[in-house]
Protein backbone atom coordinates (compact mmCIF):
# COMPACT_ATOMS: atom_id res chain seq x y z
CA UNK A 1 0.00 0.00 0.00
CA UNK A 2 2.71 2.73 0.98
CA UNK A 3 4.29 1.60 -1.83
CA UNK A 4 1.33 2.36 -4.01
CA UNK A 5 1.52 5.73 -2.16
CA UNK A 6 5.25 6.47 -3.11
CA UNK A 7 4.23 5.56 -6.43
CA UNK A 8 1.37 8.11 -7.20
CA UNK A 9 3.34 10.69 -5.13
CA UNK A 10 6.47 10.45 -7.50
CA UNK A 11 4.86 10.58 -10.62
CA UNK A 12 2.80 13.56 -9.26
CA UNK A 13 4.60 15.21 -7.48
CA UNK A 14 7.05 17.72 -9.75
CA UNK A 15 3.93 18.84 -12.15
CA UNK A 16 2.13 19.69 -8.60
CA UNK A 17 5.33 21.51 -7.59
CA UNK A 18 5.25 23.59 -10.67
CA UNK A 19 2.06 23.91 -10.28
CA UNK A 20 1.99 25.45 -6.54
CA UNK A 21 5.32 27.59 -7.09
CA UNK A 22 4.01 29.42 -10.81
CA UNK A 23 0.55 29.15 -10.68
CA UNK A 24 -1.38 29.05 -6.85
CA UNK A 25 1.34 31.26 -5.35
CA UNK A 26 1.39 33.86 -7.53
CA UNK A 27 -2.57 33.81 -8.03
CA UNK A 28 -2.42 34.10 -3.86
CA UNK A 29 0.06 36.87 -4.49
CA UNK A 30 -2.15 38.74 -6.88
CA UNK A 31 -5.22 38.45 -4.21
CA UNK A 32 -2.92 39.26 -1.46
CA UNK A 33 -1.75 42.58 -3.43
CA UNK A 34 -5.27 43.83 -4.14
CA UNK A 35 -5.52 44.35 -0.67
CA UNK A 36 -2.26 46.43 0.01
CA UNK A 37 -1.12 49.88 -1.47
CA UNK A 38 2.57 48.39 -2.40
CA UNK A 39 5.26 49.84 -4.66
CA UNK A 40 7.02 46.45 -5.00
CA UNK A 41 9.80 45.91 -2.00
CA UNK A 42 9.79 45.31 1.64
CA UNK A 43 6.66 43.60 3.35
CA UNK A 44 2.96 43.99 2.27
CA UNK A 45 2.01 46.36 5.41
CA UNK A 46 -0.40 49.53 3.72
CA UNK A 47 -3.25 47.43 4.17
CA UNK A 48 -6.42 49.17 2.35
CA UNK A 49 -9.15 46.60 2.76
CA UNK A 50 -11.04 46.95 -1.12
CA UNK A 51 -9.89 50.38 -1.80
CA UNK A 52 -8.04 49.28 -4.69
CA UNK A 53 -11.11 47.50 -6.32
CA UNK A 54 -13.21 51.38 -5.34
CA UNK A 55 -10.30 53.01 -7.20
CA UNK A 56 -10.11 50.31 -10.10
CA UNK A 57 -13.82 50.14 -10.70
CA UNK A 58 -14.19 53.77 -10.39
CA UNK A 59 -11.49 54.29 -12.98
CA UNK A 60 -12.66 55.42 -16.25
CA UNK A 61 -9.70 53.99 -18.38
CA UNK A 62 -10.21 50.44 -16.78
CA UNK A 63 -14.27 50.69 -16.95
CA UNK A 64 -13.54 51.72 -20.66
CA UNK A 65 -11.11 48.68 -21.29
CA UNK A 66 -13.52 46.36 -19.84
CA UNK A 67 -15.99 47.81 -22.69
CA UNK A 68 -12.86 47.39 -25.52
CA UNK A 69 -12.36 44.04 -24.21
CA UNK A 70 -16.30 43.08 -24.31
CA UNK A 71 -16.59 44.84 -27.86
CA UNK A 72 -13.65 42.24 -29.20
CA UNK A 73 -15.24 39.41 -27.52
CA UNK A 74 -18.65 40.11 -29.34
CA UNK A 75 -17.36 41.48 -32.55
CA UNK A 76 -15.09 38.57 -33.19
CA UNK A 77 -17.51 36.37 -32.97
CA UNK A 78 -19.72 38.09 -35.02
CA UNK A 79 -17.12 38.57 -37.96
CA UNK A 80 -15.36 35.45 -37.35
CA UNK A 81 -18.25 33.12 -37.13
CA UNK A 82 -19.98 33.75 -40.54
CA UNK A 83 -16.48 34.23 -42.35
CA UNK A 84 -15.56 31.07 -41.09
CA UNK A 85 -17.92 29.19 -41.73
CA UNK A 86 -18.35 30.47 -45.28
CA UNK A 87 -14.84 29.55 -45.91
CA UNK A 88 -14.94 26.29 -44.39
CA UNK A 89 -18.19 24.99 -46.42
CA UNK A 90 -16.48 26.29 -49.54
CA UNK A 91 -13.20 24.20 -49.10
CA UNK A 92 -15.50 21.30 -47.92
CA UNK A 93 -15.96 20.52 -51.14
CA UNK A 94 -13.77 19.03 -54.07
CA UNK A 95 -11.87 21.12 -55.59
CA UNK A 96 -8.12 21.47 -57.36
CA UNK A 97 -5.22 22.83 -54.26
CA UNK A 98 -7.39 22.16 -51.35
CA UNK A 99 -5.07 21.14 -49.46
CA UNK A 100 -2.54 24.12 -50.32
CA UNK A 101 -5.63 26.53 -49.49
CA UNK A 102 -6.00 24.62 -45.82
CA UNK A 103 -2.64 25.28 -44.81
CA UNK A 104 -2.33 29.26 -46.24
CA UNK A 105 -5.43 30.08 -44.35
CA UNK A 106 -4.34 28.66 -41.19
CA UNK A 107 -0.66 30.75 -41.86
CA UNK A 108 -1.87 33.86 -39.69
CA UNK A 109 -2.63 31.61 -36.60
CA UNK A 110 0.78 30.29 -36.79
CA UNK A 111 3.01 33.54 -36.78
CA UNK A 112 3.10 34.86 -33.13
CA UNK A 113 0.85 38.11 -32.52
CA UNK A 114 3.53 40.34 -32.12
CA UNK A 115 5.16 39.48 -35.52
CA UNK A 116 1.73 39.68 -37.08
CA UNK A 117 1.22 42.83 -35.05
CA UNK A 118 4.38 44.37 -36.55
CA UNK A 119 3.93 43.97 -40.17
CA UNK A 120 0.32 45.14 -39.86
CA UNK A 121 1.72 48.41 -38.15
CA UNK A 122 3.26 49.00 -41.12
CA UNK A 123 1.00 48.25 -43.47
CA UNK A 124 -1.69 50.76 -41.54
CA UNK A 125 0.44 53.70 -41.54
CA UNK A 126 -0.75 56.80 -42.43
CA UNK A 127 0.31 58.03 -46.06
CA UNK A 128 3.21 55.74 -46.56
CA UNK A 129 1.60 52.69 -45.80
CA UNK A 130 0.32 50.58 -48.36
CA UNK A 131 -3.41 50.22 -47.55
CA UNK A 132 -3.48 54.10 -47.48
CA UNK A 133 -1.59 54.00 -50.56
CA UNK A 134 -4.24 51.56 -51.89
CA UNK A 135 -7.35 53.52 -50.64
CA UNK A 136 -5.84 56.77 -52.35
CA UNK A 137 -5.79 54.17 -55.68
CA UNK A 138 -9.41 54.23 -55.30
CA UNK A 139 -9.96 57.86 -54.58
CA UNK A 140 -10.44 57.16 -50.54
CA UNK A 141 -8.37 58.65 -47.94
CA UNK A 142 -7.59 57.47 -44.90
CA UNK A 143 -7.84 59.47 -41.18
CA UNK A 144 -4.98 62.07 -40.98
CA UNK A 145 -3.39 60.27 -37.86
CA UNK A 146 -3.85 56.60 -39.35
CA UNK A 147 -6.50 54.35 -38.62
CA UNK A 148 -3.99 53.03 -35.68
CA UNK A 149 -3.58 57.09 -34.76
CA UNK A 150 -7.25 58.26 -34.46
CA UNK A 151 -9.30 57.01 -31.26
CA UNK A 152 -12.24 56.63 -33.26
CA UNK A 153 -11.32 54.28 -36.07
CA UNK A 154 -8.12 52.52 -33.28
CA UNK A 155 -10.59 49.86 -31.42
CA UNK A 156 -12.19 48.72 -34.95
CA UNK A 157 -8.85 48.35 -37.06
CA UNK A 158 -7.81 46.16 -33.54
CA UNK A 159 -10.74 43.98 -33.99
CA UNK A 160 -9.99 43.69 -38.16
CA UNK A 161 -6.89 42.54 -37.68
CA UNK A 162 -7.38 40.30 -35.19
CA UNK A 163 -9.86 38.83 -37.54
CA UNK A 164 -7.01 38.37 -40.09
CA UNK A 165 -4.90 36.65 -37.66
CA UNK A 166 -7.71 34.25 -36.31
CA UNK A 167 -10.01 33.43 -38.40
CA UNK A 168 -7.91 30.42 -39.91
CA UNK A 169 -8.44 28.79 -36.41
CA UNK A 170 -12.22 28.83 -36.70
CA UNK A 171 -11.86 27.50 -40.43
CA UNK A 172 -9.28 24.64 -39.64
CA UNK A 173 -11.68 23.61 -36.52
CA UNK A 174 -15.11 23.90 -38.92
CA UNK A 175 -13.76 21.28 -41.10
CA UNK A 176 -12.94 19.51 -38.50
CA UNK A 177 -16.01 19.03 -37.35
CA UNK A 178 -17.24 18.59 -41.01
CA UNK A 179 -15.71 15.34 -41.26
CA UNK A 180 -17.27 14.19 -38.66
CA UNK A 181 -20.33 14.63 -40.44
CA UNK A 182 -21.72 11.13 -41.93
CA UNK A 183 -21.70 10.42 -45.41
CA UNK A 184 -25.15 8.60 -45.76
CA UNK A 185 -26.42 12.24 -44.26
CA UNK A 186 -25.33 13.81 -47.53
CA UNK A 187 -26.50 10.76 -49.74
CA UNK A 188 -29.85 10.85 -48.48
CA UNK A 189 -30.60 14.26 -48.85
CA UNK A 190 -29.22 13.80 -52.25
CA UNK A 191 -31.41 11.31 -53.37
CA UNK A 192 -34.32 13.68 -52.02
CA UNK A 193 -33.43 16.33 -53.76
CA UNK A 194 -32.22 18.35 -51.73
CA UNK A 195 -30.06 21.81 -53.38
CA UNK A 196 -26.45 22.14 -52.32
CA UNK A 197 -27.60 24.86 -49.78
CA UNK A 198 -30.52 22.95 -48.01
CA UNK A 199 -28.23 20.42 -47.24
CA UNK A 200 -25.62 22.68 -45.74
CA UNK A 201 -28.25 24.57 -43.92
CA UNK A 202 -30.37 22.45 -42.90
CA UNK A 203 -27.88 19.04 -41.94
CA UNK A 204 -23.94 20.60 -42.00
CA UNK A 205 -24.82 23.60 -39.79
CA UNK A 206 -26.52 21.68 -37.19
CA UNK A 207 -24.56 19.24 -37.19
CA UNK A 208 -21.53 21.45 -36.74
CA UNK A 209 -23.30 23.45 -34.09
CA UNK A 210 -20.75 21.77 -30.79
CA UNK A 211 -17.88 23.03 -33.18
CA UNK A 212 -18.39 26.60 -33.47
CA UNK A 213 -19.78 26.45 -29.91
CA UNK A 214 -16.54 25.34 -28.20
CA UNK A 215 -14.64 27.53 -30.60
CA UNK A 216 -16.84 30.49 -29.72
CA UNK A 217 -15.69 29.43 -25.81
CA UNK A 218 -12.08 29.55 -27.06
CA UNK A 219 -12.38 32.76 -28.61
CA UNK A 220 -13.95 34.66 -25.85
CA UNK A 221 -11.61 33.79 -23.59
CA UNK A 222 -9.09 34.51 -25.85
CA UNK A 223 -10.42 37.95 -26.40
CA UNK A 224 -10.92 38.16 -22.64
CA UNK A 225 -6.50 38.53 -22.27
CA UNK A 226 -6.08 40.56 -25.42
CA UNK A 227 -2.63 42.08 -24.86
CA UNK A 228 -0.12 41.43 -27.22
CA UNK A 229 -1.66 42.55 -30.56
CA UNK A 230 -3.11 46.04 -28.62
CA UNK A 231 0.31 46.49 -27.15
CA UNK A 232 2.47 46.59 -30.61
CA UNK A 233 -0.77 48.02 -32.80
CA UNK A 234 -1.09 50.96 -30.04
CA UNK A 235 0.22 50.21 -26.96
CA UNK A 236 -3.37 50.73 -25.90
CA UNK A 237 -3.70 54.29 -27.08
CA UNK A 238 -4.65 56.81 -28.84
CA UNK A 239 -6.00 58.37 -26.06
CA UNK A 240 -6.64 55.23 -24.40
CA UNK A 241 -9.41 53.98 -26.92
CA UNK A 242 -7.65 50.37 -27.01
CA UNK A 243 -6.46 49.93 -23.64
CA UNK A 244 -7.47 46.54 -22.52
CA UNK A 245 -7.90 44.91 -19.24
CA UNK A 246 -4.46 43.22 -19.83
CA UNK A 247 -2.78 46.11 -20.63
CA UNK A 248 -4.30 48.61 -18.27
CA UNK A 249 -2.72 46.17 -15.33
CA UNK A 250 0.70 45.76 -16.78
CA UNK A 251 0.80 49.41 -17.45
CA UNK A 252 -0.06 49.64 -13.55
CA UNK A 253 2.05 47.28 -12.81
CA UNK A 254 5.26 48.10 -14.39
CA UNK A 255 5.15 51.60 -15.45
CA UNK A 256 3.69 53.14 -12.45
CA UNK A 257 4.80 50.62 -9.69
CA UNK A 258 0.79 50.39 -8.35
CA UNK A 259 1.02 46.71 -7.55
CA UNK A 260 -1.92 46.86 -5.86
CA UNK A 261 -4.21 48.39 -8.22
CA UNK A 262 -2.63 45.80 -10.83
CA UNK A 263 -3.67 43.15 -8.22
CA UNK A 264 -7.38 44.34 -8.06
CA UNK A 265 -7.42 44.70 -11.98
CA UNK A 266 -6.10 41.06 -12.11
CA UNK A 267 -8.95 39.89 -9.66
CA UNK A 268 -11.22 42.09 -11.25
CA UNK A 269 -10.32 40.22 -14.76
CA UNK A 270 -10.55 36.48 -13.72
CA UNK A 271 -13.86 37.61 -12.21
CA UNK A 272 -15.31 38.56 -15.65
CA UNK A 273 -13.41 35.68 -17.25
CA UNK A 274 -15.28 33.24 -15.05
CA UNK A 275 -18.57 34.77 -14.82
CA UNK A 276 -19.03 34.77 -18.48
CA UNK A 277 -17.50 31.33 -18.78
CA UNK A 278 -19.79 29.79 -16.56
CA UNK A 279 -22.55 31.71 -18.12
CA UNK A 280 -21.25 30.78 -22.03
CA UNK A 281 -21.08 26.93 -19.91
CA UNK A 282 -24.48 27.28 -18.83
CA UNK A 283 -26.20 28.86 -21.61
CA UNK A 284 -24.85 27.87 -24.55
CA UNK A 285 -22.62 25.20 -24.04
CA UNK A 286 -25.14 22.39 -21.75
CA UNK A 287 -26.87 21.84 -24.92
CA UNK A 288 -23.83 20.03 -25.98
CA UNK A 289 -23.05 18.49 -22.42
CA UNK A 290 -25.12 15.04 -22.90
CA UNK A 291 -23.00 14.13 -26.69
CA UNK A 292 -19.80 14.80 -24.39
CA UNK A 293 -20.62 12.78 -20.87
CA UNK A 294 -21.58 9.68 -23.67
CA UNK B 1 -15.31 15.69 -21.53
CA UNK B 2 -14.80 13.10 -24.26
CA UNK B 3 -11.12 13.92 -24.92
CA UNK B 4 -10.55 10.44 -25.67
CA UNK B 5 -11.70 10.70 -29.04
CA UNK B 6 -8.14 12.47 -29.80
CA UNK B 7 -6.68 8.86 -30.48
CA UNK B 8 -9.78 7.82 -31.88
CA UNK B 9 -10.09 10.87 -33.78
CA UNK B 10 -7.04 11.24 -35.49
CA UNK B 11 -7.32 7.76 -37.54
CA UNK B 12 -10.88 7.98 -39.23
CA UNK B 13 -9.47 11.29 -40.75
CA UNK B 14 -7.92 9.71 -43.70
CA UNK B 15 -10.66 7.41 -44.00
CA UNK B 16 -12.81 10.04 -44.48
CA UNK B 17 -11.20 11.81 -46.47
CA UNK B 18 -11.42 9.76 -49.90
CA UNK B 19 -14.75 9.27 -48.74
CA UNK B 20 -15.93 12.98 -49.72
CA UNK B 21 -13.97 12.66 -52.69
CA UNK B 22 -17.17 10.61 -54.13
CA UNK B 23 -19.60 13.25 -53.26
CA UNK B 24 -20.51 15.05 -56.97
CA UNK B 25 -19.40 18.52 -57.18
CA UNK B 26 -22.32 20.97 -57.99
CA UNK B 27 -22.10 23.95 -60.15
CA UNK B 28 -20.63 27.59 -59.16
CA UNK B 29 -16.66 26.18 -60.26
CA UNK B 30 -15.84 29.76 -61.13
CA UNK B 31 -17.20 31.38 -58.74
CA UNK B 32 -15.79 29.11 -55.34
CA UNK B 33 -12.03 29.51 -57.11
CA UNK B 34 -12.74 33.17 -57.15
CA UNK B 35 -13.59 33.42 -53.92
CA UNK B 36 -10.52 31.48 -52.53
CA UNK B 37 -8.48 33.40 -54.38
CA UNK B 38 -10.07 36.43 -52.81
CA UNK B 39 -9.06 34.86 -49.36
CA UNK B 40 -5.95 33.53 -50.67
CA UNK B 41 -5.02 37.42 -51.59
CA UNK B 42 -6.35 38.68 -48.48
CA UNK B 43 -4.23 36.00 -45.78
CA UNK B 44 -1.45 35.64 -47.87
CA UNK B 45 -1.08 39.64 -48.75
CA UNK B 46 0.46 40.95 -45.88
CA UNK B 47 2.77 38.35 -44.92
CA UNK B 48 4.11 38.81 -49.00
CA UNK B 49 4.36 42.42 -48.54
CA UNK B 50 7.07 42.14 -45.80
CA UNK B 51 8.75 39.24 -47.43
CA UNK B 52 9.07 41.63 -50.68
CA UNK B 53 9.52 44.38 -48.49
CA UNK B 54 12.73 43.38 -47.26
CA UNK B 55 13.96 43.06 -50.84
CA UNK B 56 13.47 46.97 -51.23
CA UNK B 57 14.83 50.00 -50.18
CA UNK B 58 13.34 52.67 -47.96
CA UNK B 59 13.36 54.95 -51.17
CA UNK B 60 11.51 52.39 -53.32
CA UNK B 61 8.81 51.63 -50.37
CA UNK B 62 8.42 55.34 -49.91
CA UNK B 63 8.02 56.63 -53.61
CA UNK B 64 6.07 53.46 -54.52
CA UNK B 65 4.86 51.95 -51.08
CA UNK B 66 1.96 49.11 -53.52
CA UNK B 67 5.23 48.33 -55.73
CA UNK B 68 7.52 45.59 -56.45
CA UNK B 69 11.22 45.55 -55.49
CA UNK B 70 13.01 46.99 -58.52
CA UNK B 71 15.96 46.34 -58.17
CA UNK B 72 16.05 43.48 -55.61
CA UNK B 73 17.99 44.51 -52.60
CA UNK B 74 19.76 41.75 -50.16
CA UNK B 75 21.75 43.55 -48.21
CA UNK B 76 18.09 44.57 -45.36
CA UNK B 77 18.50 40.43 -44.97
CA UNK B 78 22.05 40.41 -45.61
CA UNK B 79 22.49 42.53 -42.49
CA UNK B 80 19.57 40.76 -40.44
CA UNK B 81 21.60 37.61 -40.59
CA UNK B 82 25.45 38.80 -40.09
CA UNK B 83 27.19 37.38 -37.38
CA UNK B 84 27.02 39.94 -35.42
CA UNK B 85 23.20 40.80 -35.50
CA UNK B 86 21.40 40.34 -32.48
CA UNK B 87 18.94 38.00 -34.98
CA UNK B 88 20.79 35.10 -33.86
CA UNK B 89 21.33 35.90 -30.03
CA UNK B 90 17.42 35.92 -30.06
CA UNK B 91 16.62 33.01 -31.96
CA UNK B 92 18.79 31.03 -29.43
CA UNK B 93 17.13 32.34 -26.78
CA UNK B 94 13.51 31.23 -28.11
CA UNK B 95 14.85 27.72 -29.16
CA UNK B 96 16.61 27.12 -25.62
CA UNK B 97 13.18 28.38 -23.78
CA UNK B 98 10.90 26.68 -26.21
CA UNK B 99 13.19 23.40 -25.85
CA UNK B 100 13.16 23.24 -21.97
CA UNK B 101 9.32 24.84 -21.16
CA UNK B 102 7.77 21.48 -23.73
CA UNK B 103 10.25 19.11 -21.89
CA UNK B 104 9.65 19.83 -19.27
CA UNK B 105 5.27 19.68 -19.94
CA UNK B 106 5.89 16.35 -21.75
CA UNK B 107 7.87 14.90 -18.93
CA UNK B 108 6.14 16.37 -15.48
CA UNK B 109 2.61 15.84 -18.25
CA UNK B 110 3.00 12.38 -18.91
CA UNK B 111 4.08 11.60 -15.44
CA UNK B 112 0.78 12.79 -13.76
CA UNK B 113 -1.31 11.54 -16.29
CA UNK B 114 -0.31 8.10 -15.66
CA UNK B 115 -1.58 7.33 -12.34
CA UNK B 116 -4.30 9.96 -13.20
CA UNK B 117 -5.21 7.30 -15.91
CA UNK B 118 -4.32 4.03 -14.47
CA UNK B 119 -4.06 3.85 -10.59
CA UNK B 120 -7.46 3.23 -8.73
CA UNK B 121 -6.98 5.37 -5.42
CA UNK B 122 -9.25 7.37 -3.18
CA UNK B 123 -8.92 11.20 -4.34
CA UNK B 124 -8.23 10.52 -7.39
CA UNK B 125 -10.84 12.99 -9.01
CA UNK B 126 -9.70 15.13 -6.49
CA UNK B 127 -6.45 15.58 -7.85
CA UNK B 128 -7.43 15.47 -11.23
CA UNK B 129 -9.20 18.43 -10.41
CA UNK B 130 -6.54 20.84 -9.53
CA UNK B 131 -5.58 20.54 -12.88
CA UNK B 132 -9.20 21.14 -14.29
CA UNK B 133 -9.19 24.18 -12.00
CA UNK B 134 -5.34 25.18 -12.91
CA UNK B 135 -7.49 25.94 -16.70
CA UNK B 136 -9.26 28.67 -15.47
CA UNK B 137 -6.04 30.51 -14.60
CA UNK B 138 -4.30 31.87 -17.46
CA UNK B 139 -0.74 33.33 -17.44
CA UNK B 140 -2.18 37.03 -17.61
CA UNK B 141 -4.60 37.34 -14.55
CA UNK B 142 -0.99 36.27 -12.26
CA UNK B 143 1.65 38.31 -14.81
CA UNK B 144 2.85 40.91 -12.07
CA UNK B 145 2.61 38.67 -9.20
CA UNK B 146 5.06 36.18 -11.28
CA UNK B 147 7.23 38.83 -12.44
CA UNK B 148 8.35 39.77 -8.61
CA UNK B 149 8.34 36.24 -7.44
CA UNK B 150 11.13 34.97 -10.09
CA UNK B 151 12.74 38.24 -10.21
CA UNK B 152 13.02 38.60 -6.46
CA UNK B 153 12.52 35.63 -4.68
CA UNK B 154 12.82 32.62 -7.02
CA UNK B 155 16.16 34.70 -8.35
CA UNK B 156 15.42 33.45 -12.04
CA UNK B 157 15.40 37.12 -13.46
CA UNK B 158 16.27 37.72 -17.16
CA UNK B 159 16.96 33.41 -17.37
CA UNK B 160 15.79 30.86 -19.53
CA UNK B 161 14.35 29.03 -16.67
CA UNK B 162 12.62 31.66 -15.25
CA UNK B 163 10.39 32.08 -18.61
CA UNK B 164 10.51 28.20 -19.65
CA UNK B 165 8.99 27.74 -15.93
CA UNK B 166 6.11 29.42 -15.72
CA UNK B 167 5.33 28.99 -19.38
CA UNK B 168 5.39 25.04 -18.63
CA UNK B 169 3.22 25.25 -15.59
CA UNK B 170 0.41 27.04 -17.07
CA UNK B 171 0.49 24.85 -19.96
CA UNK B 172 0.58 21.81 -17.63
CA UNK B 173 -3.48 21.60 -17.16
CA UNK B 174 -4.24 21.44 -20.48
CA UNK B 175 -1.56 18.44 -21.16
CA UNK B 176 -2.91 16.42 -18.31
CA UNK B 177 -6.40 16.87 -19.19
CA UNK B 178 -5.61 15.83 -23.06
CA UNK B 179 -2.90 13.25 -21.80
CA UNK B 180 -5.81 11.55 -19.55
CA UNK B 181 -8.06 9.80 -21.46
CA UNK B 182 -5.36 9.25 -23.84
CA UNK B 183 -3.62 6.90 -21.51
CA UNK B 184 -7.51 5.58 -20.20
CA UNK B 185 -7.61 4.72 -23.41
CA UNK B 186 -4.85 1.82 -23.38
CA UNK B 187 -6.44 -1.25 -23.21
CA UNK B 188 -6.26 -3.16 -19.55
CA UNK B 189 -5.40 -6.43 -20.90
CA UNK B 190 -1.92 -4.45 -21.73
CA UNK B 191 -0.97 -4.15 -18.31
CA UNK B 192 -2.46 -7.26 -16.95
CA UNK B 193 0.10 -9.35 -19.53
CA UNK B 194 2.87 -6.84 -18.82
CA UNK B 195 1.94 -7.92 -14.69
CA UNK B 196 1.70 -11.87 -15.29
CA UNK B 197 4.96 -11.25 -17.04
CA UNK B 198 6.35 -9.67 -13.91
CA UNK B 199 6.54 -6.16 -14.81
CA UNK B 200 6.24 -3.58 -11.70
CA UNK B 201 3.83 -0.44 -12.17
CA UNK B 202 6.26 1.72 -13.06
CA UNK B 203 8.00 -1.15 -15.17
CA UNK B 204 4.55 -0.94 -17.00
CA UNK B 205 5.10 2.79 -17.39
CA UNK B 206 8.59 3.19 -19.04
CA UNK B 207 8.26 -0.06 -21.08
CA UNK B 208 4.98 -0.28 -22.49
CA UNK B 209 2.64 3.23 -21.81
CA UNK B 210 5.71 4.99 -22.78
CA UNK B 211 6.23 4.23 -25.73
CA UNK B 212 2.53 3.58 -27.19
CA UNK B 213 1.64 7.40 -25.84
CA UNK B 214 3.77 8.59 -28.21
CA UNK B 215 1.65 10.19 -30.42
CA UNK B 216 -0.31 12.12 -27.71
CA UNK B 217 3.29 13.49 -26.36
CA UNK B 218 3.59 14.81 -29.62
CA UNK B 219 0.73 16.55 -29.74
CA UNK B 220 0.91 18.36 -26.61
CA UNK B 221 4.82 18.70 -27.07
CA UNK B 222 3.89 20.90 -30.56
CA UNK B 223 1.33 22.63 -28.57
CA UNK B 224 4.05 24.17 -25.99
CA UNK B 225 6.51 24.29 -28.03
CA UNK B 226 4.35 26.66 -30.02
CA UNK B 227 3.06 28.39 -27.28
CA UNK B 228 6.79 29.27 -25.92
CA UNK B 229 7.74 29.89 -29.71
CA UNK B 230 5.14 32.92 -29.86
CA UNK B 231 5.06 34.04 -26.58
CA UNK B 232 5.48 37.76 -25.71
CA UNK B 233 3.85 38.96 -22.31
CA UNK B 234 5.97 36.92 -19.95
CA UNK B 235 9.34 37.24 -21.67
CA UNK B 236 8.73 41.22 -22.04
CA UNK B 237 8.50 41.19 -18.28
CA UNK B 238 11.22 39.04 -17.63
CA UNK B 239 13.64 39.45 -20.16
CA UNK B 240 16.10 42.06 -21.66
CA UNK B 241 19.36 42.62 -23.31
CA UNK B 242 21.02 39.93 -24.47
CA UNK B 243 18.30 37.91 -22.95
CA UNK B 244 15.28 38.32 -25.03
CA UNK B 245 13.62 36.07 -27.12
CA UNK B 246 12.71 36.29 -31.13
CA UNK B 247 9.07 38.32 -30.25
CA UNK B 248 10.77 40.95 -28.17
CA UNK B 249 13.56 41.05 -30.30
CA UNK B 250 10.92 41.91 -33.45
CA UNK B 251 9.10 44.52 -31.39
CA UNK B 252 11.95 46.23 -30.32
CA UNK B 253 14.19 46.70 -33.75
CA UNK B 254 10.09 47.60 -35.16
CA UNK B 255 10.60 50.54 -32.47
CA UNK B 256 13.83 51.06 -32.32
CA UNK B 257 14.68 51.17 -36.10
CA UNK B 258 11.01 52.94 -37.15
CA UNK B 259 12.60 55.02 -39.68
CA UNK B 260 13.92 51.91 -41.53
CA UNK B 261 10.84 50.27 -42.53
CA UNK B 262 12.68 47.92 -45.02
CA UNK B 263 15.20 46.92 -42.55
CA UNK B 264 11.59 46.01 -40.25
CA UNK B 265 10.43 43.46 -42.85
CA UNK B 266 13.12 41.87 -43.69
CA UNK B 267 13.81 40.79 -39.37
CA UNK B 268 10.44 40.12 -39.13
CA UNK B 269 10.16 37.90 -42.56
CA UNK B 270 13.41 36.17 -41.01
CA UNK B 271 11.55 36.31 -37.53
CA UNK B 272 8.68 34.59 -38.80
CA UNK B 273 10.55 31.42 -41.11
CA UNK B 274 10.81 29.13 -38.21
CA UNK B 275 7.72 29.14 -37.23
CA UNK B 276 6.53 28.43 -40.48
CA UNK B 277 8.44 25.67 -41.07
CA UNK B 278 7.77 23.63 -37.83
CA UNK B 279 3.97 24.48 -38.67
CA UNK B 280 4.51 23.02 -42.17
CA UNK B 281 6.24 19.70 -40.97
CA UNK B 282 3.89 19.40 -37.58
CA UNK B 283 0.93 20.75 -39.45
CA UNK B 284 -1.24 17.83 -38.71
CA UNK B 285 -0.03 17.82 -35.04
CA UNK B 286 -1.03 21.02 -34.35
CA UNK B 287 -4.10 20.76 -36.21
CA UNK B 288 -5.11 17.61 -34.45
CA UNK B 289 -4.10 19.05 -31.17
CA UNK B 290 -6.09 21.66 -31.16
CA UNK B 291 -9.02 19.81 -32.39
CA UNK B 292 -8.55 17.38 -28.81
CA UNK B 293 -8.55 20.54 -27.25
CA UNK B 294 -11.45 21.66 -28.26
CA UNK B 295 -13.36 18.10 -27.81
CA UNK B 296 -11.76 18.33 -24.47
Amino acid sequence: MWRKRAEIAFFVAPALALLVAFVAVPVATAVQMSLYRWKGFGPMVDFVGLANYVSVLTNDVFTDALVHNLIIVVGSILLQLPLGLAIALLLNRKMWGQGLLRTIIFVPYVLAEVIAGVVWFQLLQPQYGVIDTMLAAVGLQGPDQGFLGTPEYALWTVLVVLTWKYLGLAVILFLAGLQGVPEELYEAAQLDGASWWQVQRRITIPLLGPTMRTWGFLSMIGSLQLFDMVWILTGGGPANATTTMATFLVNEGTKRQNFGIAGAASVVLFVVALVLALAYQRFILSRDSKEDEA
Amino acid sequence: MSAATIPARTKPAPAGAPRRRKRSNPGGNVLVYAISLVVVAVTLGPVLYGVLGGFRTNAQLAENPAGLPDPWVLSKYAGVLAADSPFWGYFLNSTIIAVVTTAVVVVFGIMAAYPLARYRFRGREALFLVFVIGLLFPATVAIIPLFILITQNYQLGNTWWGVALPQAAFALPMTVVILRPFLQALPAELEEAAQLDGASRIGFFWRILLPLSGPGMVTVGVLAFVGSWNAYLLPLLLLRGDMRTLPLGVADFSSEHSADTAGVFAFTTLAMIPALVFFLAMQKRIVNGLQGAVKG
